[in-house]
């Protein structure tokens, strides 16, 4: 992996500022319950267009809850939520398929399905819903993630010979491959070594760069924040009590956003 | 825990409802192009194959079974002879058709329902959902069907099986020869034997290959929920094929033995 990127990060949020028009995700007011248990209360946030939107929040506060809803794996109970101005809720099995192949999901377990090996897993995605079926196209798309994510000797293994921080990169080489246009991360680097996790961090950066996707990353990392973020926004108790970018957090007056900054 | 929900009958509504929209889609799947037909040999391998040797066992040694069971009871009518036409009819109409299909329902169902039960609760189900890629036709019509195909296949090998096994059952008492223990036993059988109780076994099968995939595929979040899928994945398939061999005893009893 490339590790260039330190440099050229502080170009970025100019990037950003270029394309602030174009909001690709837009939540409004958000609410979602399980029973009584009252998850999101009130979430409002806008995605750019080629932006790295960093979620920070405690276990618990219905993170990944609220970017399932984005691809409609959960059902808000009411707000608006729509992406690429469609709004989620209405789109019918055809639509929500095709605005599926556009989002790419990397599950905070990794989701690798168990009873395929690593080559299998990635090409799933790319047979199914690209209907690519040329051997040697898809194994150099394969070899080409694998390489991004620093496994290619993990090609022919089985999930379950891996190691957990092993399974989140291919569970990330999963997502990416099929090159989509938002990318919702839900925690990439829980669970990673320093080292890797700074790999990854940069493979975040480098997807926005190399193809100008839109990112929501969910992480308690700091440094992963810090790395991939233009924005970030803290949530607590279903609701985004802070927003700005890693300086203005970091120095912020509240209490609560503080004590996310501080470190051990 | 919701999974314990106590009984009512709205709840029951609710469970037969979602079962038959279950269905809905899993037809609506079926019918769909990019039929995944590498997956489907793969779980005909998985759910045939690998019940082979547990089928086989069962029909040799049940139709064994029934044969030394019998002998003495018919010995007292003087009926001896008519012991393998009694087994290879009790057998092939109802006994190996019943047999099996539980005997399946607690291998097979119970994990089909454990590995989608799993694969739910670790978001492999979701994941495939939001990749764009349609897990009803990778997982649950690829199982469903494997079942209905393999399980009368199952069910004609293991009554074959059992006929061999009343013969070898025969010949533990007195010596009979292969030639005419067969001549008996299949001379006695008619079409109206084998073909309802063989059309009886698709429906078995459907049964446990769409319950297993439902209660897996609609089990909750947590680990505990892949043994409660598994469980009543079982119960809830003996149960079916219970019923549903109550309902094909009334049918064929009406259309074919009349
Ligand atoms: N499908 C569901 N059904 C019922 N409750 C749910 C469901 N999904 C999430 N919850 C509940 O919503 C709450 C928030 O869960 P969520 O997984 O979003 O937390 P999180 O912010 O992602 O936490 P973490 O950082 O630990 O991943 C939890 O109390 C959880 O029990
Ligand atoms: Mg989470």
């Amino acid at each position: 992996m490339e590790t260039k990127t330190d440099t050229e990060q502080k170009v970025l949020p100019d990037k950003g500022a270029e394309n602030n028009k174009e909001v690709v995700i837009k939540i409004e007011h958000l609410k979602k319950s399980f029973g009584s248990n009252e998850v999101l209360s009130d979430i409002t946030v806008d995605l750019h267009k080629g932006e790295n939107l960093v979620v920070l929040g405690r276990s618990g506060q219905g993170k990944s809850v609220a970017i399932k809803c984005i691809v409609g794996l959960l059902y808000q109970d009411s707000g608006e939520l729509t992406v690429f101005d469609q709004d989620v809720k209405s789109l019918n099995e055809t639509e929500l398929k095709e605005l599926r192949m556009r989002v790419g999901f990397l599950f905070q377990s990794g989701a690798l399905y168990d009873s395929m090996t690593v080559r299998e897993n990635l090409e799933f995605p790319l047979t199914r819903v690209k209907k690519m079926d040329k051997k040697d196209e898809l194994d150099a798309l394969v070899n080409e993630v694998l390489e991004g994510v620093g496994l290619p000797d993990a090609i022919d293994k089985m999930p379950s010979d891996l190691s957990g921080g092993q399974k989140k990169r291919i569970g990330l080489a999963r997502t990416l491959i099929l090159k989509p246009e938002i990318m919702l991360y839900d925690e990439p680097t829980t669970g990673l070594d320093p080292i890797t996790s700074r790999e990854i961090s940069e493979l975040i950066l480098q997807m926005q760069k190399k193809y100008q996707t839109s990112s929501i990353i969910i992480t308690h990392d700091l440094e992963c924040a810090k790395i991939t973020g233009d924005r970030l926004v803290v949530m607590n108790d279903g609701k985004f009590i802070a927003e700005g970018t890693y300086e203005e957090l970091e120095n912020s007056k509240d209490e609560l956003v503080k004590s996310f900054f501080i470190k051990k | 825990m919701e999974q314990e929900a106590k009984f009512s009958w709205s709840s029951i509504f609710e469970e037969a409802g979602n079962q038959v929209g279950f269905m809905g889609s899993f037809v609506r799947n079926m019918f769909r192009g990019g039929f995944e037909g590498n997956e489907l040999i793969r779980q005909c391998y998985n759910i045939g194959y690998k019940s082979f040797s547990l089928t086989a066992i069962t029909g040799l040694i049940l139709g064994m079974v029934m044969t030394l069971q019998s002998i003495p009871t018919m010995k007292q009518f003087g009926a001896v002879s008519f012991v393998p036409a009694m087994v290879s009819i009790s057998v092939i109409r109802e006994i190996g058709p019943v047999i099996i299909a539980l005997i399946c329902s607690g291998k097979i169902a119970s994990s089909i329902g454990a590995e989608l039960g799993s694969m739910k609760v670790t978001e492999q189900i979701d994941a495939m959902e939001v990749s764009g890629a349609n897990p009803i036709q990778y997982l649950v019509v690829t199982r469903i069907i494997a079942c209905t195909f393999m399980i009368p296949l199952l069910t004609l090998m293991a009554d074959a099986l059992a006929l061999l096994g009343g013969y070898i059952g025969a010949n533990l008492g007195g010596h009979i020869s292969l030639l005419l223990y067969f001549n008996k036993a299949i001379a006695s059988l008619q079409f109206s034997d084998i073909f309802p109780a063989t059309i009886k076994t698709i429906f078995f099968g459907f049964a446990i290959g769409f319950i297993g995939c439902y209660k897996g595929y609609n089990s909750n979040r947590g680990t505990e929920s892949v043994g409660v899928a598994a469980n009543s994945a079982v119960v809830n398939a003996s149960l079916w094929i219970i019923v549903l061999d109550g309902i094909a005893v009334q049918l064929t009893s009406i259309f074919a033995y009349s």
